[in-house]
């Protein structure tokens, strides 16, 4: 049974893959194996059951993260944020309240930021997911939010920092000269318990200037 | 907050891509199905398993519900067009700024972003009580936990309780009413089309539901029709902070005025009972009367005739009769 629900088809036998990576990968196998244990005792043989009805889901899905295509066992019920962290062993989005009240697990879907903690995962099939882990250049250049992050040091516990990164890149996307209070009202969505926020808003104008090439 | 339970019990799910698969699919299950529109009211009672469908209707694959389109008699929006989506459309804002702007207090960026209209209008009540899954009257009990002098009451009923004392929570519910918007209904084969003031219920018609819609039911769209495209409508929202809070108090105000005056008015506030509240003793104190100062204080003093209290939420009749005069008195803000 925990065969049923642990990630089918990501390649493992990727060139190079680093120690951190490595470890990540054990850790995502072992939390998809009692995650599968929890679902299958909380509700018996449901899980194999599959409907023929029109708009019936198949439980094997591709998901595209961070422009890869990656083939995944989903339940129904499953939120984006389970399936990144604990299938697919992303763990940089963060869940904090798990509850669409804190902004911790923001990704993008199609550029637009989305709770993972609140999004099924099966309503992002064919569309294009982005996390922390899909902005670093192939040749390790940082996003401009990323870069602004380290030089303003933006962050304190940082566990708030996934999520307001996230949501930035969308910013940036649409507004390359935010002004302090366009950037506080798009990151309205984002709750930082440190209570960082007049550091994460210079963050953010030196990331806008980093893009603009300032 | 419910202690979290984050695994989501395994319900079925459905990704219909028409309209007519989701009816086919609610009819069939009926009771035992719930329409999933972006899930962010829906997701917190599967997460605290409160409610316990077992089948749940996606309707993110039905293009055809997001359209917003005008049409000869004003502008219809799908229900499953975004918050983001009416904030946005050029036609609202420019015929009806004041659900735009209703729109966009809602929530917070990313709620907007995936939650819908269908879904705010249809979105449950905020009562912890029966949110964290007390047996209420609400839930099937027979009992209110928010009514008695020692309960937590700041957010409930100063108008119209029933037993229940939850408010309707939805920023844009009250807009659609001042609008007098309706809602289009289908069921089966089916279809009927009833005024906002009508989709809403209260503990006295149906405490478990907040709605009009029952298990079969998808709502479609809503119609707005151009009657006040252009006319003055205010709408403002009172919070404990300015991103993610239900309102305490809104109130909707639209008016046609003719040489300084009132030719026609609806007053609706939200936040302060089980549903929408038109304020027609309100409308008819002043209809006809100059759109001055004197007229909005008149407006406030009759907006509170008959409240009843709780506890904790005095408050809010100030609240209420303060928004109301300034709905007559000030200009729209409406961004
Ligand atoms: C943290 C937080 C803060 C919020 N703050 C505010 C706020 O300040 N103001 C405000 O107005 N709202 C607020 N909301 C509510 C939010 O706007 C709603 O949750 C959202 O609009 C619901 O839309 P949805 O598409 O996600 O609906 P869902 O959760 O998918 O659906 C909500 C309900 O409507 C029913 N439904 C939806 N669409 C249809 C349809 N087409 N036919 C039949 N039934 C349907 C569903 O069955 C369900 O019962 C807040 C929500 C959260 C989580
Ligand atoms: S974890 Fe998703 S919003 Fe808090
Ligand atoms: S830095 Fe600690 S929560 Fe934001």
């Amino acid at each position: 049974m925990s065969q049923e629900i642990i990630e089918l088809t990501e390649e493992t036998a990727q060139q190079g893959v680093s120690r951190r990576g490595f470890i990540k990968g054990a850790i995502a196998a072992s939390a998809a194996v009692s995650s599968s244990n929890y679902l299958f005792r909380a509700n018996g043989g449901a899980l194999l059951a599959q409907s023929a009805a029109a708009g019936a889901v198949e439980r094997l899905i591709t998901v595209n993260v961070n422009g890869r295509s990656r083939r995944v066992q989903v339940p129904p019920m499953e939120t984006l944020s389970t399936t990144l962290r604990y299938t697919m062993g992303l763990t940089g989005t963060k869940i904090g309240c798990d509850r669409a009240e804190c902004g911790a697990c923001t990704v993008l879907v199609d550029g637009v930021s989305h709770y993972a903690c609140s999004t099924l995962t099966h309503t992002v099939r064919g569309r294009e997911v982005t996390t922390i882990e899909g902005l670093e250049g192939e040749d390790g250049t940082l996003h401009p939010m990323q870069q602004a992050v380290l030089e303003e040091q933006g962050f304190q516990c940082a566990f708030c920092m996934s999520g307001f990164i996230m949501n930035t890149v969308a910013l940036l996307n649409e507004n390359q000269s935010p002004t302090r209070k366009d950037a506080a009202e798009w990151l309205s969505g984002n709750l930082c318990r440190c209570a960082d926020y007049d550091k994460i808003l210079t963050s953010v104008e030196r990331a806008a200037a980093i893009t603009r090439g300032a | 907050m419910a202690v979290i339970r984050d695994v989501i019990p395994q319900l079925e799910l459905f990704q219909p891509g028409t309209a007519d698969d989701a009816l086919a699919l609610l009819s069939e299950h009926g009771s035992d199905a719930w329409v999933f529109a972006g899930g962010l009211d829906t997701l917190d009672w599967f997460k605290d398993r409160v409610k316990r469908p077992k089948v749940v209707v996606d309707l993110g694959g039905i293009d055809s519900l997001r359209e917003i389109r005008t049409t000869a008699d004003g502008i219809e929006i799908g229900a499953m067009a975004r918050l983001i989506d009416v904030v946005n459309n050029a036609d609202i804002k420019a015929q009806f700024p004041a659900l735009a702007f209703a729109a966009k207090s809602a929530a917070s960026p990313q709620i907007r972003n995936v939650g819908t209209i269908g879904g705010n209008i249809g979105q449950d009540t905020r009562c912890w009580y029966y949110r964290d899954g007390w047996t209420c009257y609400r839930a099937g009990g027979n009992i209110c936990y928010a009514s008695p002098p020692t309960a937590m009451n700041r957010e409930h009923c100063i108008l119209g309780a029933s037993r229940c004392v939850a408010v309707n929570p939805s920023d844009t519910a009250p807009v659609l009413v001042a609008l007098e918007a309706e809602m289009v209904i289908r069921r089966g084969s089916s279809e009927r089309v009833i005024p906002a003031d009508e989709f809403f219920v209260g503990p006295e018609i149906d405490i478990e539901r907040m709605t009009a819609l029952e298990p079969g039911d998808l709502l479609m769209s809503i119609r707005i029709p151009s009657k006040w495209a252009g006319a003055r409508v205010y709408f403002e929202k009172v919070r404990d902070r300015d991103s993610w809070d239900f309102p305490i108090v809104n109130v909707a105000t639209a008016i046609k005025e003719t040489g300084g005056s009132i030719e026609d008015v609806r007053v609706v506030v939200n936040g302060v009972a089980p549903t929408p509240v038109r304020l027609t003793a309100v409308e008819s104190a002043i209809i006809g009367e100059s759109l001055n100062e004197q007229t909005a204080e008149q407006a406030g003093n009759v907006s509170i005739q008959g409240v009843a209290p709780l506890t904790h939420n005095g408050f809010k009749v100030n609240l209420m009769k303060n928004l109301v005069k300034r709905s007559i008195r000030d200009e729209p803000m409406n961004a």
